[in-house]
């Protein structure tokens, strides 16, 4: 036994001395400083990752018997739906993975806000994170497509248009997208392949993200830096214990939903073969864009709509430097977090009338939160930073961990 | 604006959002399957099938199901021979390259009630009528629906021109192009349970919910032993996080 256990060693030391993956590992996943104080909102970027994974291998296992045919892919998906082994379980893990995702997500942001994880020196970090928001927008947006159901043709149609609001070119650009002049087949197979390529690239810059991470290691709910070697513990076994425990709660839940609720985060519609003849009574996007979609409809013209919206996303790239102030944790800022609080249930009303048909007293509630929604980042922000008074900061992170 | 002005603002407001929305909400019936563990009650399920093949197959196909998924709802492989065997499918191409018709059999999916499209819209005024696979899931709280609308043709109220279909008032509009299919005793139970309107209904959309959700047992039941791992693996991990962070305590 104990031979056997040093030849192990032996080997994994040969192989470690020409490509240090092992000490690679234990440096970034095992011995890892981390600050000493994280919260449980520090759950989830791992549990981000985890879903991207999962949403991979349930991809690839759907893509062996999906059609991407306009005549077949509704058809195939019921029959992945009835025919295919667990067919059914692996679907609603994959659709119901991608709203789990952005929830995910969307915590992970609001997490970095709070706590003002976007500032000097995590700017790019940040940016990363922004883009790969992207990305999952754009790749949730093509894979709700794939079933070619109601939604997922007129979803498509909507969006797609928005382009054709950009001045003289506008119309060209969207009929190269749909690949056609409408869409159509060419548009459903070009959707399959990118649906099935982002989320690579998404790995991809997941790793850049994590490289920033690492580079100056995780912001923490206080918002210091760490002074010294008693601000931290060893990422392992630590956190690795605590991740655990986080997965394990979220995937209690979200298994409750894919078993219990399966169709509860989608749309009845979607259950209806495309029909380009028929337009759905109210087109609305998944649960995750609806923010966007309100602010898109919020403004009366639609190249300033498109423009609205994407400025909705870009502002966050400039948010490291419209936020003067100094100082990272809202635990800190009393006035910013107030105005916390308000950014989110803003984002949550956008969210709401995104839902709604864009008419009457909907239209006027889009338009005061998407004005809110500019108007934190572009004014509130800015100004705030010159004048609140923070409360002082603590000296170290170790000093109120110990005295509790 | 006076007291007067803003009161009548806001009723015709609240007016017009029901109005945009003409149909009713589908009443509430307790079925087998209601209940997050419920299961399909496969009796009432057979019986549907028997309203679905001597009613709505006449109209509505169930392209989805395959015959042999019957199964599913306690039928034997003969038994399923004999249902699939009183419908025509085409054939393949034979020897003289023409397409005649055969009985179906237990591995062809439920036969289409017309040949394609356009034979179906003809056939019915124009109106497509759909296909009842995953009718369930098509429409928002889809069994409470399909069950209110079929119980929920009345008279129209005087005025309302229904033109060319008939009144509904838990369809979409109110207007709805499919005539009142079923009255009560359409069908004679091979079972002898007593063939009411209701019990039809029911029975009916009973079989729909398995054609929609042919996994709705499995899931339900899987989902139950999954949950309790979870459950009980997420309990492991507190007491092994508070057991290893108790040692910073120190
Ligand atoms: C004479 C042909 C015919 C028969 C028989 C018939 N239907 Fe229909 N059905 C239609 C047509 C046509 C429509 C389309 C109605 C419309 O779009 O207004 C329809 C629509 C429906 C709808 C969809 C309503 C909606 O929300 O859009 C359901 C559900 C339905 N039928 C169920 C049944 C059931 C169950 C039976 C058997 C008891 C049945 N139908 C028998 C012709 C028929
Ligand atoms: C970032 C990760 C991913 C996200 C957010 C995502 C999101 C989605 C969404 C929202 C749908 C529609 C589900 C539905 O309503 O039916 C879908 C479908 C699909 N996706 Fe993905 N996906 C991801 C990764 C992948 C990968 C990596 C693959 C393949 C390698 C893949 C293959 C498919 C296929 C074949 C479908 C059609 C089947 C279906 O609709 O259920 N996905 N995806």
């Amino acid at each position: 036994m104990a031979s056997s256990k040093k030849n192990t060693k032996g080997i994994i030391n040969w192989i470690d001395y020409r490509l240090p993956v092992v000490s690679f590992l234990k440096h970034s996943a095992v011995d890892y400083p981390t600050p000493r104080n994280l919260n449980y909102w520090w759950n989830f970027g791992s549990l981000a990752g985890f879903f991207l994974l999962v949403q991979i291998i349930t991809g690839v296992i759907l893509s062996m018997h999906y059609t991407a045919h306009v005549d077949h892919a509704f058809d195939s998906i019921e029959h992945i739906m009835r025919n295919v082994n667990h067919g059914w379980l692996i679907r609603y893990i994959h659709m119901n993975g991608a709203s789990f995702f952005f929830i995910v997500v969307y915590i992970h942001i609001f997490r970095g806000l709070y706590y003002g994880s976007y500032k000097a020196p995590r700017e790019l970090l940040w940016w990363l994170g922004i883009l790969i928001l992207l990305l999952m927008m754009a790749t949730a947006f093509m894979g709700y497509v794939l079933p070619w159901g109601q939604m997922s043709f007129w979803g498509a149609t909507v969006i797609t248009n928005l382009f054709s609001a950009i001045p003289l070119i506008g119309d060209s650009i969207t009929q190269w997208l749909w690949g056609g002049y409408s869409v159509d087949n060419p548009t459903l197979s070009r959707f399959y392949t990118l649906h099935f390529l982002l989320p690579f690239l998404i790995v991809g810059v997941v790793v850049l993200h994590i490289v920033a991470l690492h580079t100056h290691g995780s912001n923490n709910p206080l918002g210091i830096d760490r002074k010294g070697p008693q601000d931290s513990i060893p990422f392992h076994p630590f956190y690795t214990i605590k991740d655990l425990f986080g997965l394990s709660f979220a995937l209690t839940i979200f298994f409750a939903v894919v078993f219990f609720a399966p169709d509860f985060l989608g749309h009845p519609d979607n259950y209806i073969p495309a029909d380009p003849l028929k337009t759905p009574a109210h087109i609305v996007p998944e649960w995750y864009f609806l923010p966007f979609y309100a602010i898109l409809r919020a403004i009366p013209d639609k190249l300033g709509g498109v423009i609205a919206m994407f400025s909705a996303i870009f502002v966050l790239f400039l948010l490291p430097w419209l936020d003067t102030s100094k100082v990272r944790s809202a635990t800190f800022r009393p006035i910013y977090k107030i105005l916390f609080w308000i950014f989110l249930i803003d984002a949550i009303v956008l969210g709401w009338v995104g839902s709604k048909p864009a008419e009457g007293i909907y239209i006027i509630i889009s338009r005061i939160a998407t004005l809110y929604y500019f108007l934190h980042f572009l004014i509130l922000l800015p100004l705030l930073g010159k004048f609140e008074r923070n409360r002082p900061l603590p000296e170290s992170i170790g000093k109120p961990v110990l005295a509790e | 604006m006076n007291l007067f002005t803003l009161s009548f603002l806001i009723l015709s407001f609240t007016f017009s959002l029901i109005s945009a929305d003409k149909a009713l909400k589908p009443e509430q019936y307790p079925f087998s399957f209601s209940k997050p563990l419920g299961k399909i009650d496969k009796n009432s399920a057979q019986r549907g099938l028997q309203v679905y093949i001597e009613v709505c197959a006449s109209c509505h196909g169930l392209k989805h199901v395959a015959y042999r998924s019957l199964e599913g709802l306690g039928y034997n492989k003969d038994q399923i021979n004999r249902i699939a065997a009183q419908f025509q499918i085409d054939d393949l191409p034979n020897e003289e390259g023409e397409i005649l018709k055969r009985e179906a059999i237990y591995s062809d999916y439920f036969v289409e009630p017309y040949e394609n499209y356009n034979a179906a819209k003809v056939a019915n005024n124009g109106a497509y009528p759909p296909d009842l696979s995953l009718m369930v899931k098509a429409r928002k709280d889809g069994a409470n629906y399909i069950r209110s609308l079929l119980l929920g043709y009345t008279d129209a109220p005087v005025g309302f021109d229904v033109g060319e279909g008939y009144y509904n008032k838990y369809m979409a509009g109110n207007v709805i192009a499919m005539p009142q299919p079923l009255y009560g005793d359409d069908v004679e139970y091979k079972d002898g349970t007593n063939a009411s309107l209701e019990q039809e209904v029911n029975d009916l959309v009973t079989f729909l919910t398995w054609t929609s959700m042919p996994d709705l047992e499995d899931r339900r039941s899987a989902g139950l032993k999954v949950i309790f791992f979870l459950f009980i693996m997420t309990i492991v991990f507190y007491l092994s996080y508070r057991k290893i962070w108790s040692e910073l305590k120190k």
